[in-house]
């Protein structure tokens, strides 16, 4: 998990102030978010997240409003959160409505990320709703001069047995709770509880399946004009010379070119007029590109060859000895890179000494901080609305394009300004996952367990979000550039490359080092590569032991939990039958080595040509108490999925200029022809807490699929990715 | 120098002006007509994000010249349902929660109802080379095929 320092507990207003505004609700989507809807009235709000109105408020239409500092980024959380707070406050589902990540009006919950939405804003929100409920009993027990043990709630209703009634409303006198969230409150039973667990369906898809309003992209204003950027040649480049007066005789419905450095903006009413400037200045701009990139020699080789930071990440028992009985292996993966399916797009205007933004960040709140100070306001002069986007899967150019609009609205106030990136744009210039090179040892004792194991992690940052204004992209090009801040936090780095399994000895040294592109969280983040690698080496040692595979890793494994997932798999997969050319691989996973277990196998075909068709993939997942049955199957599918096209295509590409990988043609990815069936087992543990899992399936899929590679063919893969075997 | 082009989107004419006939239509959809579904993706016919049914044949809209639209028949996803009522694939989308954060919806739905209109009863092969085109960065693709299974069912009920 990433970790966050909260700003949260700043308080934007006086506790005492807090004033809220009706909004109408549309018909028929009542426990969705209010997405897009521009019509939305600023809220004053208490923002303290220890009290429990920070989290929720009691409508006067009996209807409960959620505020959650997460963003929806497909991943379900909107739904979560409504069957936490409908369930405390034994409500119907669809009387819940959910407010997204925006500041001055959710909590501060810092950036949406490392799967952990559940574990934070949902159990905030199902405590503050466990404590109203309490609370509204007590009230409504004093009012009508009854007993609480005589009431229930219900519906935003509190009932006496068989007698009187009064809704939340009244008894609040239309005002909110103004108690501190109690984190012992009584949650309701397991075995009473009607939406958590249930597969409750995402009301925004009826909205997306007839076209409604849900994307930022979206939005629209009166007046609104459009804005592209025109990006540098390179990385390292700077402006030359850009032609503004051909630019406006090429294309006359310019209204504004913003240039600032190297940074350069443009803005026209027709949307396609920004179109053709961008299109007119990427070719007939002069820069000057100072540094060039590296290439000629393998990705690994170069890694390997620049200068990086040893440090020890993780020492438990005694240091590592090499010996002769020592198995080693290295192992590598390319540069990947998120692939939104919606390029990443921002609104704002500055209007009034006010600059409003709309954004599908991860972080409104830090994004706010950041670009506050990019563009010289106070934060409290910066308003940021959270509005969803295409799935982003980490830090993408979300961050990035909201900054960039935020500087054209400050060159051109008084109009909303939609910018919208391009597809070369996202590919060319969002921030990567890092290439990786993970070097491993170990040994086996008499019996054939694990007894030492040693890993050498070379990687770049996994962590390069807006913490700071230079590590927004049009910060390092103004006529003042920033640098972007060295990484701190490596984590990333090393996450996951401590293997789960009982082993006396395990040291970890990462090396960092800073790499030919630009990176930052990929979902995931390190454990993809850490657990491709791990777990592929699992199978090498299995066979080095001489035990099948899930045996070895069973044999080596202590918690339970672990235990489980993986004999579930085995009696899964063990109904499949294989014939000439096939194989099946597995791998497995403790997320984090703290969150979801996760247990993944592939099965495929090696052709005779040595074309690998994937055919399928099964996960068997614990993620501790389910909160949304659906909504845990379809992150694990589609994790799977997504980590199968890493694994089998993918690699960004680049010469000695820039980043090549500019479209899907020159960056493919996973279609239909190619999809494998999948297959998710999930356990559910009640008992447990609950854990985020859209990360959990990354790693293991990838170590599943290139162990059963070897399975079908006997060759050993230890590169990503594998497109095909080589001869 | 404003051009007038007529076209026909979801049942009703439009009269729209342009400054430039070669404008992708997917702009005078999102822009001039207000309407949501069409996404723009890529803008360069890669994806399926922008699809439309263009006299009945899906069609990435980022590719088409407003001009070359003009008297012809344009159905956006806003146009499938009739009233209140969804379309079936529409319908069998919803059911099977077949989207994670939705973006590639409008491509993927409109590709099966193009598929479906040339064949009732697709096979797996069908629906792969016709879902080809349509990019789906989240994976959701099981769910795909299995709403377009369950609207080919409805639809010949
Ligand atoms: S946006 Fe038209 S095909 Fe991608
Ligand atoms: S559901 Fe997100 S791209 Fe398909």
């Amino acid at each position: 998990m990433e970790k966050v320092v909260s700003s949260a507990r700043r308080k934007f207003l006086k506790r005492s102030g807090s004033l809220v505004i009706g909004i109408p609700f549309l018909p028929g989507c009542l426990s969705s978010t209010e997405g897009a809807r521009t019509n939305v009235e600023p809220l004053q709000r208490d923002l303290d997240p220890t009290f429990v109105k920070a989290w929720l408020e009691i409508l006067k239409d009996g209807t409960i409003r959620i505020f959650t500092g997460k963003m929806e980024l497909g991943q379900g959380i909107s739904v979560a959160v409504a069957q936490v707070a409908a369930e405390e406050l034994n409500t119907d589902i669809n009387k819940v409505s959910v407010r997204l990540a925006e500041t001055e009006v959710t909590p501060d919950e810092g950036f949406t990320v490392g799967s952990n939405s559940i574990e934070t804003s949902a159990m905030s929100i199902r405590y503050a709703a466990a404590t109203a409920r309490e609370q509204l009993l007590q009230l409504a027990a004093k009012q009508l001069k009854v007993t609480a043990s005589d009431l229930h709630v219900k519906d935003g209703m509190v009932y006496q047995k068989g007698g009187k009634t009064i809704s939340f409303y009244m008894l609040l006198d239309g005002k909110q709770l103004d108690v501190a969230l109690n984190r012992k409150a009584k949650i309701k039973p397991k075995n009473q509880r009607q939406w958590v667990g249930k597969p409750i369906p995402r009301k925004e898809l009826e909205l997306m399946v007839r076209g409604e309003q849900v994307f930022i992209q979206d939005l629209r204003f009166e007046g609104m004009v459009h804005a592209r950027i025109v990006r540098p040649a390179s990385y390292h480049a700077t402006l030359k010379k850009v032609n503004e007066d051909a630019l406006r005789i090429a294309v006359p419905g310019i209204h504004k070119l913003v240039v600032n450095g190297s940074f350069i903006g443009l803005i026209a009413a027709d949307e396609y007029d920004a179109v053709k400037g961008q299109a007119y200045l990427k070719k007939n701009t002069q820069w000057s590109v100072k540094h060039q990139l590296r290439v000629g020699e393998s990705l690994q080789q170069q890694i390997e060859a620049l200068p990086n930071e040893q440090e020890s990440a993780i020492e438990k028992g005694n240091a590592f000895q090499p010996s002769k009985e020592t198995i080693k292996a290295t192992y590598f993966k390319p540069y990947i890179m998120h692939g939104s399916i919606g390029p990443s797009c921002a609104l704002a205007i500055f209007k009034d000494g006010k600059l409003t933004i709309w954004s599908h960040s991860q972080g409104v709140y830090p994004l706010r901080k950041a670009i506050s100070a990019l563009v010289g306001l106070t934060d409290e002069q910066v308003h940021i609305k959270g509005v969803p986007g295409a799935g982003c899967y980490g830090h993408n150019g979300a961050d990035d394009v909201a900054a960039d609009v935020a500087i054209l609205a400050m060159a051109y106030p008084g109009k909303h300004i939609r910018l919208q990136w391009s597809r070369s744009d996202e590919h060319g210039w969002e921030p990567f996952g890092s290439a990786m090179i993970m070097s491993l040892q170990a040994k086996l004792n008499s019996v054939g367990k694990i007894s030492d194991w040693y890993g050498e992690i070379w990687s770049d940052t996994h962590t390069a979000r807006p913490r700071a204004a230079s590590n927004l992209l049009a910060a390092q090009y103004l006529s003042e550039p920033l640098t972007p801040q060295p990484p701190g936090w490596k984590g990333g780095s090393y996450r996951n490359a401590a293997p789960y399994y009982h082993i006396p000895n395990v040291n970890i040294d990462i090396r960092s080092f800073k790499g030919p592109l630009r990176t930052s969280a990929l979902r995931s983040l390190g454990a993809y590569a850490n657990i491709f690698a791990l777990e592929s080496f699992m199978d090498e040692l299995a066979e080095k032991a001489g035990k099948d595979p899930v045996t070895f890793r069973i044999m080596n494994s202590t918690d339970e939990r672990s235990v489980a997932v993986l004999e579930r798999l085995r009696d899964i997969t063990s109904k499949d039958t294989l014939s000439d050319g096939e194989g099946v691989g597995y791998g497995f996973t403790r997320y984090g080595n703290g969150a979801a277990y996760c247990s993944v196998a592939a099965k495929l075909t090696v052709t005779v040509n040595g074309e690998i068709k994937l055919r399928k993939l099964w996960a068997v997942i614990d993620a501790g108490e389910v909160i949304n049955l659906d909504g845990l199957k379809n992150q694990t599918e589609g994790g799977m999925i997504q980590a199968a096209s890493w694994t089998l295509k993918e690699a960004v590409k680049y010469d000695e200029t820039h980043v090549t990988s500019l479209n899907w043609n020159s960056y493919p990815i996973l279609r239909f022809t190619e999809i494998p069936e999948v297959h998710v087992t999930v356990i559910d543990r009640p008992s447990e807490q609950p854990v985020g899992a859209g990360e959990a399936a990354q790693g293991p899929t990838a170590a599943a699929i290139a162990n059963a590679v070897y399975q079908a063919s006997g060759k050993r893969i230890r590169s990503l990715p594998i497109p095909k075997i080589p001869s | 120098m404003k051009e007038t082009i007529s076209i026909r989107v979801n049942g009703r004419q439009h009269n729209i002006q342009v400054d430039d006939a070669k404008t992708p239509l997917l702009y005078i959809l999102r822009n001039q007509l207000a309407l949501n579904g069409p996404k723009f993706g890529c803008g360069q016919g890669q994806c399926s994000a922008c699809l439309i049914l263009l006299d009945g044949q899906p069609v990435s809209s980022c590719m088409i010249p407003a001009s070359t639209a003009a008297g012809k028949e344009i159905v956006t996803i806003e146009g499938l349902a009739k009233d209140k009522n969804l379309h079936p694939v529409q319908e069998a989308f919803v059911e099977h929660q077949a989207a994670q954060c939705g973006y590639c919806l409008n491509g993927m739905v409109i590709a099966a109802v193009a598929i479906l209109s040339e064949d009732p009863d697709p096979g797996e092969e069908v629906i792969n080379q016709g879902m080809q085109r349509v990019l789906c960065r989240c994976g959701v693709h099981n769910r795909v095929k299995k709403a377009i299974d369950t609207a080919a069912k409805s639809l010949s009920r």
